[in-house]
């Protein structure tokens, strides 16, 4: 981390600090990160995110980077999307993959564990009516397999179909023929992924983040 | 009564092992004679007329088949054992299998002790180079990868540096009270007290195996302690070797120490490159088996024996070598092998460590009365307090470190749970059997100190942990089936959280773990898996082996009049496809002859047809007519045909959609465990097939409705736009979605059939909806 610039604004990194819930050093280095991404520059754009050479293989390369463009993640009642972030909006979406401290009361962890649940719901919910609708949900699978050709397409569309059934069978129960099962809701998206830890799997160790490597 | 039929059998079991047992060994003369005897015969009958004795009708001849007779009687017995104990529930329910197999072992050795024999000992060659390898490599083969490598970090450090630490606190603390008063006498010296040490402290994977598997503890403390018993195996190996070397010098320098740590890098690594190339070459054997399936299996346990014993010729840590080999070679395996030799490798790697298992406690039980002791109280007691403080001290200690780097963090019930499970076993008794009595002349008194070790942490702690588990409530075995949203989402996080790595910047975990899969699906997978089995997600893998498991379990519940499912089938596809709704067709009702008509034209053709029934947690049925009990299925699949007329409801369609043949991909694909039938399937154009496509062909929608569900890949739920019954064999129903329906029907000689059969009267808008049609 050779030449590290000194705070230009502590006062705005505590605050940030404050509310994130980093620590002072990290965000400087995230700082740093954003700066090198957005080529100086105050904001950061979609384009930006296209530098990095690592990212274009990721199959769901495109829902990440419009998780940064989504107001719903910057604070509770956002809508829509913007075009180009600031560092702060930078940093609010990082701290979703903060991990949990160790003293750290039920509610919290609760608390944290809706918050992480929310920013993967609204990754899957695109057009903002608070359901992931059979559509979306294809879609999401459908990127996730799209790096495996046809194959992936087709049986996407069934995983996909299998999987709504099963949230709305667990959510739901028996449903007349004629009923209409509109999506799934947030409570229904908390319920299936119960088993799956959020709160500890989703997380990045923001230890000791080497941006001098990164120069690609 | 069966209870005391079966004590009766053992008892006359037991009792000619010992007769045998007697007859055989009192005289090994009695071999030697009978070899004379042979001689004098051959040469008698050539050179003079001795006397002419009457042509036995009935000769003993038991030495040419001893050896495989007593090992098969062993083995009879210990399987006898094991089936006794679980006839006797509340037994089992309170002692581990373990404690009573010792136990058993005792008791056999004690009778022999009566009878005048005397027992035989586990030899340590015999339990290293045969009665190990089974139990490790069946652990190895079904390693939870995925827990295993997120705990690397803290099992490596419980293997390493909490054996060492073991190791050095008992030798240490034992030399210095053997140095006490009234125990000169022992003439206990530095290196063979840390040697003992060292083999004492390593946690034993039989053990921990044998009674964790009835205490279903949570995942996370299941692999931490397990992992930890199968990699100390490298640190057990160096230390044992180094001391030994070093203890008929009375020294050890520094060089030495250093030495022995590079020797514990070339142990570990090394086992661990051996295994992973016999892994590799099996994995690429079994790319060209499709021809030979009956071999499969036997490929899977030689290369892995190998590597084992490649590890153990030059002195490498034959346990990790195995465990490379198992695990290594298990994901490109069982994508090449059938379902057949798949379930055939689980089963016989469950066999075996199961024998083996109940043998080493047996042996170790009849070792004990059989093997030179020499009892010394202090020695003895101290071993066992010494050993024990030392294991809690040592997970305390560490797993004070580890915390810090952890994020789910190790509680105290954890620690403790590590702590008291940490058993010792049937390798500890081996190594210490494997000392040369001239070089350690307190070799007894370590056998006898190591017996009472083990017996306390099996019989103590292994019966104690159960009802502790219990008292503690520590977190069970979580028994719910793994359902595909959290697959889909599992997947999906790992790919968020390496974009997210990427985004900041970091080269972390998940980083180098993408770069690994990428890497494994681009060069090593084309490598090791035969055809297009290569391509497959891990996710599409997933999701195949979950409708397999849903076929296999609706074949063998029969399918009864409620159609089993994982799922309650009170959610059908058109509750969430509304969209679909004002498409309906409801599919026409057919008049009774027609239907008698086409159910006999499937009947006599459904025994050649290859159906492809498709469909998650509804009827699915994946079979191959080269299967047996292929009529079993069609008969059972007849039932439920009719069954499910009855049943008035629109969402119970059956709905076979057709594979495509010309994407032998997307064929493989349905078929997730057996190629075989896929290579198969190819043959079967000219097979008569039916197609009874009740939507009218006419509308567009009616076909694309139908290839939304109708093809491959899809789910095939029930729905009312399904458009019917279709069975046919490999047609190219893929480009169904680009062609109509009826050029499709064009290519098909069968089509006449269909033609007479699709234009019953009704069209498709005269649809009543209540009638489904299900032949």
């Amino acid at each position: 981390m050779g030449s590290f610039q000194s705070f230009p604004d502590d006062h705005q990194y505590r605050t940030l600090s404050e509310k994130t819930g980093f620590s002072l050093k990290q965000i400087g280095i995230l700082h740093n990160r954003f700066k090198q991404l957005s080529q100086n520059e105050e904001t950061l754009r979609r384009d930006d995110f296209k530098t990095i050479q690592d990212l274009e293989s990721n199959p769901i390369r495109s829902q990440i980077i419009e998780a940064f463009f989504d107001r719903r993640n910057f604070k509770k009642d956002g809508v829509g999307s913007v075009e180009e972030i600031g560092f702060e909006e930078f940093l609010t979406v990082m701290s979703y993959f903060r991990a949990p401290t160790h003293h750290i009361t039920e509610e919290q962890r609760e608390e944290m564990r809706r918050a992480k649940l929310r920013f993967l719901f609204n990754m899957h919910d695109t057009d903002n009516d608070g359901t992931i609708t059979l559509d979306e949900y294809r879609h999401v699978v459908e990127e996730l397999l799209s790096r495996s050709g046809a194959v992936g397409r087709e049986t996407a569309k069934g995983i996909a179909d299998a999987a709504m059934l099963e949230v709305a069978n667990i959510s739901v129960g028996p449903m007349a023929p004629d009923e209409f099962y509109e999506g799934i809701t947030f409570e229904q998206f908390l319920k299936i992924l119960k088993g799956v830890e959020i709160e500890t799997s989703m997380h990045i160790r923001f230890l000791n983040m080497d941006t001098t490597a990164l120069c690609k | 009564m069966e209870l005391k039929m079966f004590i009766i059998v053992l008892g006359l079991l037991v009792g000619s092992l010992m007769l045998l047992e007697g007859a055989a060994s009192s005289p090994d003369m009695g071999t030697g004679i009978s070899q004379n005897n042979h001689d004098h015969k051959d040469v008698g009958h050539n050179n003079t007329h001795s006397k002419k004795k009457p042509f036995p009708v009935l000769s003993l001849d038991y030495d040419t088949v001893r050896l495989p007779f007593e090992i098969s009687l062993w083995v009879l017995l210990a399987s006898l054992m094991k089936l006794g104990f679980h006839l006797i529930p509340r037994v089992s329910s309170i002692v581990p299998e373990s404690c009573l197999l010792i136990v058993v072992g005792l008791l056999v050795g004690g009778l022999m002790k009566l009878v005048g024999e005397s027992p035989p000992a586990l030899e340590s060659k015999i339990f290293f180079l045969y009665l190990l390898p089974p139990i490790i490599l069946d652990a190895g083969y079904f390693l939870p990868i995925r827990p295993f490598t997120e705990n690397l970090g803290t099992i490596l450090m419980f293997a390493v540096v909490g054996t060492l630490w073991n190791a050095f606190f008992v030798g240490g603390l034992l030399y210095g009270v053997c140095q006490l008063e009234g125990l000169q006498h022992l003439h206990v010296d530095l290196l063979s007290c840390l040697l003992f040490g060292s083999i004492i402290s390593a946690v034993d994977p039989v053990a921990v195996l044998a009674v964790f598997e009835e205490i279903h503890i949570n995942e996370l403390l299941h692999i931490l302690v397990f992992g930890e018993s199968l990699l100390n195996d490298a640190v057990t190996v160096v230390l044992y070797h180094l001391f030994e070397e070093y203890s008929s010098v009375g020294t050890i320098t520094v060089t030495d120490v250093f030495l022995g740590i590079v020797c514990f890098l070339v142990v570990s690594l090394g086992g661990i490159v051996v295994g992973a190339i016999y892994g590799i070459l099996a994995a690429f054997t079994s790319r060209f088996t499709s021809h030979t399936r009956v071999i499969e299996p036997l490929f899977v346990f030689l290369y892995s024996y190998m590597a084992y014993l490649s590890a153990e010729v030059f002195h490498l840590s034959g346990i990790m070598a195995l465990i490379a080999c198992g695990a290594v070679t298990r994901p490109y395996v069982e994508a090449n092998i059938s379902h057949k030799s798949h379930t055939t490798i689980k089963y016989f790697l469950k066999m075996w460590s199961s024998v083996s298992d109940t043998l080493i406690f047996i042996f170790l039980g009849v070792s004990t009365v059989a093997g030179p002791h020499r009892w010394n109280w202090t020695f003895v007691i101290m071993t066992v307090i010494l050993s024990l403080v030392a294991r809690v001290l040592g997970v305390v200690g560490l797993t004070f470190i580890i915390n810090k780097f952890r994020i789910v963090k190790l509680t105290t019930k954890d620690q403790f749970i590590i702590a008291y499970g940490g058993l010792r076993g049937a390798i500890a008794f081996s190594l210490v059997y494997l000392l040369n009595p001239h070089h350690f002349p307190m070799r007894n008194m370590f056998l006898t100190a190591i017996i009472t070790v083990i017996f306390f942490t099996v019989f103590v702690q292994g019966m104690t942990i159960r009802p502790l588990v219990d008292l503690l409530a520590v977190k069970k075995k979580q028994e719910t089936k793994r359902s595909i949203n959290e697959e889909i989402h599992t997947q999906f996080l790992d790919h968020l959280l390496t974009g997210i790595e990427d985004i900041c910047g970091h080269y972390g975990h998940h980083h180098w773990k993408d770069k690994l899969n990428r890497f494994n699906k681009k060069y090593v997978k084309k490598c090791l898996i035969a055809g297009e089995r290569s391509r497959e997600p891990q996710l599409i893998a997933f999701y195949h082996k979950m409708e397999m498991k849903q076929a296999i379990e609706l074949v063998e519940s029969g399918g009864g009049s409620k159609l089993p499912s994982a799922m309650p089938s009170t959610v059908s596809m058109q509750n969430i496809h509304p969209k679909k709704t004002p498409h309906e067709r409801a599919l026409p009702q057919l008049s009774k002859a027609r239907e008698e008509e086409i159910r006999k034209i499937l009947r006599t053709n459904l025994q050649k047809t290859r159906q492809r029934l498709r469909s998650y947690n509804r009827h699915t049925l994946v079979v191959d007519p080269y299967e047996d009990g292929w009529n079993d299925i069609l008969i059972k699949r007849k039932k439920m045909i009719e069954l499910e007329k009855k049943i008035s409801q629109m969402n119970n369609y059956l709905t076979v959609p057709a594979p495509p043949p010309d994407s032998p991909t997307i064929a493989r694909a349905r078929l997730s465990s057996d190629p075989q039938a896929w290579g198969i399937k190819a043959s079967t154009e000219s097979v008569p097939t039916i197609k009874v496509d009740l939507a009218s062909p006419q509308s567009p929608e009616s076909v694309n409705m139908v290839d939304e569900f109708g093809k491959k890949g899809s789910q095939a739920k029930e729905s009312k736009e399904e458009g019917g019954l279709m069975m046919k064999a490999p047609s190219a129903a893929k480009e169904r979605k680009d062609k109509t329906a009826d050029e499709d029907d064009d290519r098909e000689p069968q089509q006449r059939l269909m033609r007479c059969l699709s234009d019953p009267g009704p069209t498709a808008d005269e649809e009543d909806e209540d009638e489904p049609f299900l032949p």
